[in-house]
């Protein structure tokens, strides 16, 4: 590896084996408490963005007591600048489904389902028929674990797993009041696995290539790869599996057009990294954390349209259910407003610091929480293109 | 004890603001808090309904953990130490205060709720009023949907606690009113948006009472009976309701509880009313019909076996229980009594009866009545309620705007001395009385009933037939045995008279579904719309909960117990209008006046 070049992995979409389901088929012999230990060896961090360890996950939903499980994998990609795990589903769809028997298997699960985002309904008819094809085997090799496919309907609230559960159990998408958190109360209330899609693929190559091969990629806090979607100001947007805990001037340097100011790492619900701290922020869960999106800015870009953008699709996103995410979202945009437009001073941008701080401490869930990072890093790194 | 073990539940130790407490397992920081008597601020919360944790203001801060969370909804766990007025705290919630006002449109002094708004309340508890945030009224389309008879919905003081859809949906099993949108545009709507009047809504009321703004509050009619009292050529007629007289009391600043029945009177002639009378005449009334009908519908069940006869016969005293069977069970309406509730049965007699004996011209007569409920005024207004040839009840008006309109005329309530209603049809007995409780119409009937078909006195001790007194939350079955019967009953001998008495729409809809299936042999139904019966009723003061309708409740039968008279029956105005004008019970006058039909209305 040189200095300059990024580490390329291809694990994800690496190809299939040549037996149909043999990791699967194999693992299914092993013993669940050592998969387990294996998953904990690794180090994996669920690949949604929050990073929860996936084997504490799998290990709660595992103890808690119950006649009736179920695994969910969290296909409802709304996340602005976030396109792999389309992808993945495309291209490697049968080790997401692996993934989630293995799962169904360590907790006790007798049902699997994808929760796929209304959007990606034109994936419907290929997804269906690899799906036929795993649900067969898994009647050939003796294994009860069916996989259904779960439509959104666009909501971009309902990615948050218990919004999800909602929709799934025919409710209107909001989350719920946590605790119970999902592994001892999910899905009609049972105890639930819910992870990222990526997760599940993740899953499957420790269980191919043994813990210890996983954990050679990224550092001691983002162990492996992550897939990310590149978008914004660079020549080569695209779809890209990386090793973990990268510093951003490398990502940069390779992504880049040569005139970036900022990077937006996560989403709207993420961080803006301003030029000045690409060098000293690492893409990981000890720095910025990702559910893969990276968008970048160049100089002709205006932070305050971007902030503007995010603002805008919150407000819009927002469930509406809890007084910080509803009202205040709408606050902050008309807020930026008010300030450009001079109806507001300036300082009045150090008043809706303080709300997205107070929206961060006490919306109800990930949404009305998350949208503090985005605006307090645009407004504090940008203040002079919010004002002028 | 047997039980030792599962009935001590595990006890968590935690320290809320620097004060150690032990609480049981599964009780959230708010509860904990309020055993401290910590008190902290609440909005989308009620003691009757499920948490939702959707407006955050009472947020609290936990040791180790990054978030407020909100007390409501947060069970406490061992070793949690939570701050409940802590710098952070504070901010946040004065911050979610401020974000509420913005979206509220709050011109407070022009506002129905002015001063019993729980937001206000708030509002001056923070010390708001710096405008710290934008105002979001202008640029909203709100929809003010005023086109009921009962209930006025106004969007733009909607906070969006969800209180009404959790009650609509929790207590009454109606979801008249759900969520529509989401963020900015999210609000409280109907089925496809339709104004109130258009849906299954019941007009109970019961959002109305849980309404933390002024965003559903009742049509009031203060203005136009003030008009008919001023009016020197109107004689204006009062009938009060029995639930008004135990709750009114706490629209007036007095504790829960409180039986303020010859102050109310005495207020209502203060107030310029040319003749105070009592509903509880023809709750009296009520019962003698509804007793009797029962009785001709068991013996043309079991004697004639007649296929036309419908049984189980269910009250009808309720009108949102009765819109509610309209829009829910249309095939159902046939097990209804054809009673019409008390309020109208008034209101056909006080444009008939009253106005012969009082020698007065209908056409100048105005019939109002004070409910504790929001459906009478739908009620009244339905357009088979004009049998007198005028419509029975011109205004009604609920307990809430009776308070109104004794603070506007001035009168200081606790003071006024006890008065006694008027005559001819202000008498009553306990078991009229009894009829603002859940289970008070059915012991009011069965005390009756019984009498007349053995000739003795029900043998339950000091006439409290305490099997069937409802209770909140449950739908109480209870069967009495007739034995002894008089010749001309003789086939009731031995028979099992089986009831069933229900508060709440949800456990109506329980109730009836069983019918529906013919899972049940009930003889006869008591189902009150509200939780409680009428004492909850939705135009009672607000606040309402469970520890407040206790008290209510225990009013009621301590006014029940108080009585000289305590069966219907024995009631002599009833007695004299039976003689005077009506001849019998189910004769051709009662027909007339008193009875009624039901019309089948669609869910959607």
């Amino acid at each position: 590896m040189s200095d300059t070049k990024l580490k390329r992995v291809d694990l994800i979409f690496g190809e299939y084996s040549n037996v149909k389901y043999k990791v699967l088929s194999e693992t299914m012999k092993r013993p669940n408490e050592e998969i387990l230990e294996d998953i904990l060896e690794s180090g994996l961090r669920g690949r949604g963005g929050a990073g929860f360890p996936t084997a504490m996950k799998w290990r709660l939903t595992a103890q808690s007591p119950s006649e009736e499980k179920y695994v969910i994998c969290n296909a409802d990609e709304g996340e602005p600048g976030t396109f792999k795990d389309r992808e993945i589903l495309t291209r490697v769809p049968r080790k997401v489904f692996s993934g989630m028997a293995i799962c169904g298997k360590v907790i006790g699960a007798q049902r699997g389902f994808i929760y796929l985002r209304g959007e990606y309904k034109f994936m419907l008819p290929e997804l269906m028929k690899e799906l036929d094809g795993y649900n067969e085997h898994a009647k050939s090799i003796g294994l009860d674990f069916p996989i259904e496919i779960k439509l959104g309907s666009g909501a971009y609230i309902c990615g948050e797993e218990s919004a999800l559960f909602e929709s799934m159990e025919g409710m209107r998408g909001e989350p719920r009041n946590k605790p119970p958190y999902p592994t001892t109360s999910g899905y009609l209330g049972k105890p639930t696995v819910i992870n990222n899609v990526e997760t599940f693929v993740n899953v499957m190559m420790i269980m191919r290539l043994g813990a210890v091969q996983f954990k050679l990629l990224g550092t001691t806090d983002s162990r492996g790869s992550k897939v990310f979607s590149v978008s914004g100001d660079t020549p080569i947007p695209g779809i890209y599996e990386l090793e973990l805990g990268m510093p951003l001037d490398r990502f940069v340097d390779e992504f880049g057009d040569g005139d970036t100011k900022a990077v937006q790492v996560g989403g709207a619900s993420g961080f803006c990294v301003p030029r000045k701290k690409f060098k000293d922020t690492v893409i990981g869960f000890e720095g910025v954390p990702t559910g893969g999106s990276m968008m970048l800015f160049n100089s002709s870009r205006s932070m305050y349209h971007v902030l503007h953008n995010y603002l805008d699709f919150f407000e819009e996103e927002s469930c509406g259910q809890c007084t910080p995410c509803r009202v205040g979202c709408q606050q902050l945009r008309k807020g930026i407003q008010a300030v450009k437009k001079g109806d507001k001073q300036s300082h009045y941008l150090d008043q809706l610091m303080k709300l997205s701080e107070s929206m961060k401490l006490t919306a109800k869930c990930g949404l009305g929480q998350s949208v503090a990072n985005s605006f307090s890093s645009i407004v504090y790194n940008f203040k002079e293109e919010m004002i002028y | 004890m047997k039980n030792d073990q599962t009935d001590i539940k595990n006890q968590i130790n935690l320290t809320i603001d620097g004060i150690q407490v032990s609480v049981d397992e599964g009780k959230t920081i708010l509860e904990a808090a309020r055993e401290l008597n910590i008190h902290i601020p609440t909005l989308c919360y009620h003691e009757d309904l499920c948490v939702a944790g959707n407006c955050r203001v009472c947020v609290v801060e936990q040791e180790k953990v990054r978030s407020l969370p909100a007390s409501c909804a947060t069970p406490v766990s061992e070793g949690m130490v939570i701050h409940t007025n802590s710098m952070k705290v504070r901010l946040a919630r004065k911050h979610i205060v401020e974000l509420l006002l913005s979206e509220h449109h709050a011109d407070c002094t022009k506002c129905y709720k002015n001063g019993n708004c729980e937001l206000q309340g708030l509002a001056s508890q923070m010390l708001t009023g710096d405008h710290m945030f934008l105002d979001l009224v202008p640029d909203q389309k709100y929809t003010i949907d005023m086109f009921n008879t009962a209930i006025i919905k106004d969007d733009s003081r909607c906070i969006r606690c969800q209180r009404c859809v959790r009650t609509c949906e929790e207590l009454q099993g109606v979801s008249a009113l759900g969520v529509a949108y989401r963020g900015n545009r999210m609000k409280i709507s109907t089925f496809f948006e339709h104004p109130l009047f258009e849906v299954v809504c019941t007009n109970c009321g019961q959002c109305v009472n849980r309404c933390p703004t002024g965003a559903l509050i009742e049509k009031n009619y203060i203005d136009q009976v003030w008009d008919a009292i001023y009016d020197p050529n109107k004689h204006v007629v009062v009938q009060t309701a029995p639930a008004v007289r135990i709750a009114l009391g706490e629209a007036l600043g007095m504790p829960p509880g409180k039986i303020v029945t010859g102050k109310m009177v005495s207020a209502l002639k203060r107030l310029g009313f040319n003749a105070v009378l009592d509903t509880d005449f023809t709750a009296d009334l009520t019962i003698i019909e509804e007793g009797h009908e029962l009785l001709s519908r068991l013996k043309g069940a079991l004697v004639d076996k007649d296929p036309k006869v419908v049984l189980p016969m269910a009250t009808s005293c309720s009108p949102g229980w009765i819109k509610f069977i309209e829009h829910t069970f249309p095939e159902l309406l046939g097990n209804l009594s054809t009673c019409k509730s008390p309020q109208q049965m008034f209101g056909a007699l006080v444009k008939t009866y009253y106005c012969q004996k009082r020698k007065l011209d209908a056409k100048n007569v105005v019939s109002v009545s004070v409910m504790p409920c929001t459906a009478k005024k739908f009620e009244a207004n339905r357009p088979e309620m004009r049998s007198s040839g005028y419509k029975d009840v011109d205004y009604v008006l609920t307990t809430r705007e009776l308070g109104i309109m004794i603070k506007q005329a001035g009168l200081d309530f606790e003071s006024l001395p006890e008065e006694h209603f008027d005559s001819l049809m202000g008498s009553s007995t306990g078991a009229a009385v009894i009829f603002g409780s859940t289970g008070g119409v059915m012991e009011a009937a069965i005390r009756t009933v019984y009498e007349v078909v053995t000739g003795r006195e029900i043998p339950f001790e000091g006439l409290n037939i305490t099997p069937v007194r409802g209770t909140e939350g449950e739908v109480r079955e209870a069967s009495l045995k007739i034995e002894k019967v008089k010749p001309e009953w003789k086939f009731l001998e031995g028979v099992e008279l089986k009831c069933v008495v229900a508060n709440g729409l949800a456990h109506a809809k329980k109730v009836m579904q069983d019918v529906k299936d013919g899972k049940a042999s009930y003889h006869f139904i008591e189902i009150m719309a509200c939780p409680g019966g009428c004492l909850g009723g939705g135009g009672q003061p607000i606040p309402t909960n469970l520890e407040i309708r206790t008290k209510r409740k225990q009013a009621i039968y301590e006014e029940d117990m108080g009585m000289a008279l305590r069966k219907s029956h024995e009631n002599p105005e009833v007695q004299l209008i039976y003689k005077d004008f009506l001849g019998q019970p189910l004769g051709h006058k009662s027909h007339e006046l008193l009875h009624t039909h039901y019309t089948p209305r669609k869910r959607y």
